[in-house]
């Protein structure tokens, strides 16, 4: 029972650590060229289907 | 009006990178993976079932990418520039808690499948089940791997070492032990 315990306060450590160095990763900004790839994907799409009836 | 499910996708770019790079431990890889899941993704998306979870099916894209060319490599692309463990400033932790940069230097010794099934179950807070469908594998592989990932960094951090760990958060001890350090709230 103690070492289930002591299993459990390790896993909330490890956890705590690593949500923090996740939520690290999540508030970097996103690289323009992520977007741009986007909008490219978009237009591409839009020029197809007006072009033609697929 | 029909919703073009793709229009969801720039949502989940923040959580793609962020599980990239906790894969391939390198920023400009993590990037490049990163991409090729958004070509994918646009050109699949009729294989998305509406009303799914996305970002699991996103995260599935990246991981089959990058296992993919791990194949072909034939090995695990190494940290060996510590690109991971460079990339992100360090913050003060004056709290005590685990020093960041070394829990950091322990996260990218894992496996690839270990990084993967603790990040997702323990960070992004996926279901076991969840986690099983995105990487393809039975749910108790999922836990197996979280907890032998978790046993590992204990064992990295030397949290098993009792000292050790009543210097980590004493308030996160407080919640999980049940009890309240003396001069607590109430």
């Amino acid at each position: 029972m103690g070492q289930n315990r002591a299993k459990a306060k390790e896993a909330e450590v490890i956890d705590e650590n690593l949500r923090r160095v996740y939520e690290d990763m999540l508030d970097e900004k996103v690289p323009d060229r992520f977007l741009d790839l986007i909008a490219r994907l978009k237009a591409s799409e839009t020029a197809d289907s007006e072009s033609g009836d697929r | 009006m029909s919703a073009d499910p793709r229009d969801e996708i720039v949502e989940h770019l923040p959580a793609l990178r962020a599980f990239a790079l906790s894969l391939t431990r390198n920023g400009a890889l993590a990037d490049d993976m990163v991409q090729d899941t958004l070509v994918k993704a646009w050109s699949k998306i009729h294989t998305f079932e509406q009303g799914t979870n996305m970002r699991a099916w996103l995260f599935t894209i990246l991981r089959n990418t990058y296992y993919s060319n791990r194949r072909k490599a034939g090995r695990e692309v190494s940290d060996a520039e510590g690109t991971f463990t460079d990339s992100l400033s360090e913050k003060p932790a004056h709290d005590g808690r685990l020093q960041l940069e070394d829990f950091r230097r322990a996260f990218v010794q894992l496996s690839d499948e270990q990084r993967e099934a603790l990040i997702l179950v323990g960070a992004q807070g996926f279901a076991y089940e969840d986690a099983a469908e995105t990487c393809g594998v039975a749910v108790g592989t999922i836990k197996s791997r979280v907890n032998r990932a978790r046993a590992r960094l204990v064992e990295l951090l030397k949290l098993d070492d009792e000292d050790e760990l009543e210097m980590t958060d004493q308030a996160t001890m407080a919640v999980v032990s049940g009890r309240r350090t003396s001069g607590a709230l109430n």
